[in-house]
Formats: C-alpha cells, structure tokens, sequence
C-alpha cells in the first residue's frame, strides 16, 4: 500500500511538472528549468543530510567538482557533452570519495567545520587556477557546443525537458534508495548510530557510501548547471552554495523525498516575488525562513507527514 | 574445551588513567546457560562487557569467541559473529516505528530476503508481546516496552551470545517477573551473559553466576555456591546473603 502510494505521488509529481511546461508563461519556464537543477542538487544533500543526519556545510565543492569537470574538459579537453557531463559526475564524486575518507573521521560540529573547510580549500583552488578557471568572473560555454546528437539544449523547450529527464531519473532512483535496506540503514544511523553499530552494521561504510552518492547527485545537478546555462564560475563554489542546499531541505523538509523540490520552489519564488517589491528581500526571504523554522521546524513536506499523511515517503 | 564455553577471556586489563578498571580477568562462558555478572558499583562490570562486545578496547589481554580470537575487530563485527548486546541505558531508534526497529536488528541477516525479513519482524514481535503496538513510533512508548523492545531488537538477530547489561533497571516488580519470564524462554535457544543488580532476577534466572570487585574477577560458580563464598559475603552480598 504505502509501496503503491508512494510510487503514485511521485508519478503525479513528474506529471505535474510535465504540465506546468505547456501552462506556464516563458520566464516560469525558464525558472522551472533552474528549478529542477538546483533540485538534484537539494535530493542529493538530502540524502546526507535528512536520511542520514550528518549536516556537510561543504557540498558547493561537489556541485562545483561536477561544473568544472564538465565546462574544463569542454573548454580544454574538447569533449562534446555526453563525455564531459560523465567527467565532471566522475570528478564529484572521486572528490566525495577522498574527502569522505578524511571527513568522516569526525563527527558533529567537527564535520561542519571539516567539510566547510575542504569545499573553501576547492574554492581558493578555482581562484589560484584562475589562468584556466577565469575566477570569480567565470567562463562561458559557447552555445555551439551545448547540444547533443544534433539537439539544441540552449532552446527553452530541449532545456526544459533535459533537467527534467535528469530531475526526473534523480528523483525516482533516489525514492527507491531511501525506500531500499540501504536507505533504512542510513536512517537508523540518523536516529541512534550506536544503535545502528552494535546491530552490527559497518556504520563507516555506510556513512562513506552515503556520502559518494550524495556527492554524486551534487555533481550531476553541478554538471547540468553549466550543460545547460552555459556558465562556469568560482560563485557556484563559494560557501553560500553550500548553505543553500540546507536551507531548502530544512524548508522543504529533511528526510522526504518531495522535500527538496518543495524548498527550492519555495526559496525561489519567494526571492522572485519578494524583490519585485522591494531592495530588501533577503530581509523577507529571512523573516520567512525565521518563520518557518520556529513554526514547522520539520520543513514543508516533514510537517506534512506529520499532520496529515504519514505515509509519506 | 570450545564445546563448553562460547566465550573466553585471557588476561583481559582495562587501564583508566590510574585507575585499574578490569585487572587480568580469565572469565570463561559456558554455551546455552544464563551466567549473571555481578558486583558493587564501579566493580568494572560494565567496562568488561564493553570489551567483550568491542565498544571499549583493552588495555591488555585477549577475547575469544567460539575459539576464534576477536580481540583486534571492531563492535560492528563481532555482532556479525553472533553477539547481541541491549544497553544499560535504552537504546532504540526513538523516531522509528517498533516494527522498523525490530526490522532494522532482523534486517541485517535478511534484508535481501522479504518474506523471510517480515516473517522474522512479525514472529519476534509476537513473541515479545509488542504486535498490536508495530505501528506506534518507539518514543511514544513506556519505558518499560522500550526496554522489552530492545530485547526484542536482540533476539531478533538470533544471537549464539546475548549480552544484556541491566535489563531490570528502572522497571517496576510487574515488569521484572514479565522479564524473568521471558528470560528463561530465551534461555531455551541462546546463551545469555546478564549483567545485574536484582538480586532476585539473579537467583531466579541464572545458572552460573561470577562476581567482580574492585575489577578483579572474585568468584564464579552455581548461584548456591556463591551464596556460599564468604570473600563474596564479605566483598559484596553481605546483609542481601539471604535475599
């Protein structure tokens, strides 16, 4: 039942999003596009942070590993696309792996403090790298080379529909792994590790493989970015991209599969609306954030599945 | 020998800074017995099975389980042997359901079989007693079938060894003649290491018990036997000789 539920609410949500293409007027569109990009971004975060419980304050360098692993073996390489997406999901999560190994050691506010670390450490290097990198100013993808077997990705309709096939394979693989023994086990980590440890579960493991994927998924929505966007910079790698990620989960609600889609949304149009009325809508932005957390500090979906659908997956 | 005894220690030394917690413990199991564990406060009965199940590492010395010297794996793989361990403060997966508990502790031997997994998760809640509450969240429970449940979250690993580190704390008389019950059922199918202050559940339930002072193995030897030792009178029992 809940097996059947589930698979019906994501279905409906991939449909909708299929819909909103033919009623949405052109700039929605647009948005929708970024939206569901920066989506994979949030799913991957999620799955460290809501399933497992290990808050990372250092995901930009994954998001980031996937960006300029595609836009640098293009630029340089001379890669076409399809390569180039699978070097910079290759170099996420290469990077995920070696930053796993030494992060994991701690735990807590250490591993905050160890992730934000690293993800500064890959930022300075962007900027060190600057002769290749173009720095903070970036570099840009010519829109000749954005296009696979013949398809133009730079036409609203061929982006649209590309983050969606990407959004739309992220979301379903990542409801069947939370929904898997594997996905289980994570969450038993998140609510008693010890527990979880003395049940005989290898709890390094199992955090080290959480993390890979999550660094995955960070770089294939980092790769996407810039396959679809056309623009590689250093901001994508700063701190505030790695803030981001947590506040959409927090706000869509961490540890649900619609949670991450939900919160980007959410933060993009209240951004979106709230500077069409004013300079300060960060000020807006952050009174609803402040609002949100104090009363429905589970997020959007969590708080949902709290009330009124505890089925939810 | 290795028929006997499903666990043995050789030697085993626990250092705190100054302060000897365990001192050259030689402490044999023997299989599909209950043995009590018992002494004062601070006797180092609790470092002891911290070393036994890997969640404390020795100073010096050895830990054999089933002939096979485990003395240099981690926690995760001597529960993969065959241990089974439950907390002296409960320790469950507070946001989960009692079935997702339960399923979690079944789960790491049957996850790739479903039937069996739920048949397991099923049977042991019956068994338990905690079948018409699988759907409530674990901390909406009361303590003491979050206690129960934890037991359950060992047996449904079916362990060779079940380690149980104050079970009886915190529960009311009801409760503990419920556990003795339960105690000797178990007893049927596992071997039970029972770490414990009642001294009732002791002498109702254990076959064998050994007691420690000061972080020195004292005695072992049948519960009459003990009752008998008069440096464990002295060191321990003392007025509750007769309890």
């Amino acid at each position: 039942m809940v097996v059947f539920r589930s698979a019906a609410l994501h279905s409906c949500v991939l449909l909708a999003l299929v819909a909103l293409f033919f009623v949405l007027p052109a700039y929605h569109v647009g948005a929708f596009s970024r939206i569901m990009v920066l989506a994979i971004y949030a799913i991957g975060y999620n799955l460290l942070f809501g399933y497992t419980g290990l808050l990372s304050l250092g995901h930009a360098m994954f998001f980031a590993a996937g960006m300029y692993g595609f836009g640098l073996s293009m630029n340089f390489g001379g890669l076409t696309v399809l390569p180039a997406f699978a070097v910079g999901v290759t170099a996420a999560g290469l990077l995920s792996v070696a930053v796993g190994f030494l992060a994991l050691r701690t735990i807590g506010v250490a591993f905050m403090i160890v992730t934000l670390m690293f993800a500064q450490t890959f930022y300075l290097v962007i900027l060190y790298f600057g002769e290749y990198t173009r720095g903070d100013e970036g570099f840009i993808i010519q829109q000749a080379q954005r296009s696979i077997a013949g398809i133009d990705l730079t036409t609203e309709t061929a982006r649209y529909f590309t983050a969606f096939i990407l959004f739309a394979i992220c979301f379903l693989a990542m409801a069947r792994l939370v929904q898997s023994p594997f996905g289980k086990r994570l969450v038993a980590i998140r609510e008693n590790e010890e527990r979880a440890r003395m049940l005989g579960y290898d709890v390094g493991r199992l955090k080290l493989a959480a993390l890979v994927v999550s660094g995955l998924f960070s770089g294939v929505a980092g790769a996407a970015y810039a396959m679809l966007f056309g623009y590689v910079g250093a901001s994508f790698a700063a701190v505030h991209y790695s803030i981001f990620p947590l506040l959409w989960v927090l706000l869509g609600g961490a540890g649900t599969t619609v949670g991450p889609l939900i919160g980007v949304i959410f933060m993009f149009y209240l951004i979106d609306v709230s500077s069409s009325f004013t300079n300060a809508y960060m000020l807006v932005a952050g009174i609803a954030l402040v609002l949100l957390t104090l009363f429905a500090p589970q997020g959007i979906a969590g708080t949902l599945r709290k009330r009124a659908v505890s089925w939810l997956p | 020998m290795a028929a006997v005894s499903i666990l043995e220690t050789k030697g085993l030394t626990k250092i705190y800074g100054g302060l000897q917690a365990n001192t050259d413990i030689n402490f044999s199991l023997r299989r599909n017995a209950i043995t009590a564990l018992i002494g004062p406060n601070g006797a180092g009965k609790s470092t002891f099975v911290g070393m036994v199940s890997g969640r404390t590492k020795p100073t010096n010395g050895s830990v054999f389980f089933e002939g096979q010297d485990i003395s240099r794996l981690p926690a995760h793989k001597r529960i993969q042997l065959g241990m089974a361990y439950t907390f002296q403060i409960t320790s469950i997966f507070p946001g989960l359901t009692v079935e997702d508990n339960v399923a979690l502790a079944a789960g790491r031997k049957l996850a790739h079989d479903k039937t069996a997994h739920a048949q397991k998760t099923a049977a042991v809640l019956d068994k338990i007693g905690l079948g018409d509450r699988a759907d409530q969240v674990a901390s909406d429970l009361s303590y003491g079938h979050q206690r129960v449940l934890e037991i359950a979250m060992g047996l449904a690993q079916d362990p060779k060894l079940f380690i149980l580190d104050e079970p009886t704390q915190g529960l009311a008389e009801g409760e503990v003649d419920a556990f003795v019950t339960l105690m000797r059922t178990m007893a049927k199918e596992t071997t039970i290491l029972l770490i414990e202050h009642n001294m009732r559940v002791v002498t109702e339930t254990a076959d064998h018990v050994a007691v420690l002072d000061q972080g020195r193995l004292l005695a072992s030897g049948t519960v009459d036997e003990i009752h008998a030792n008069a440096a464990v009178q002295a060191a321990y029992l003392g007025t509750t000789a007769n309890a």
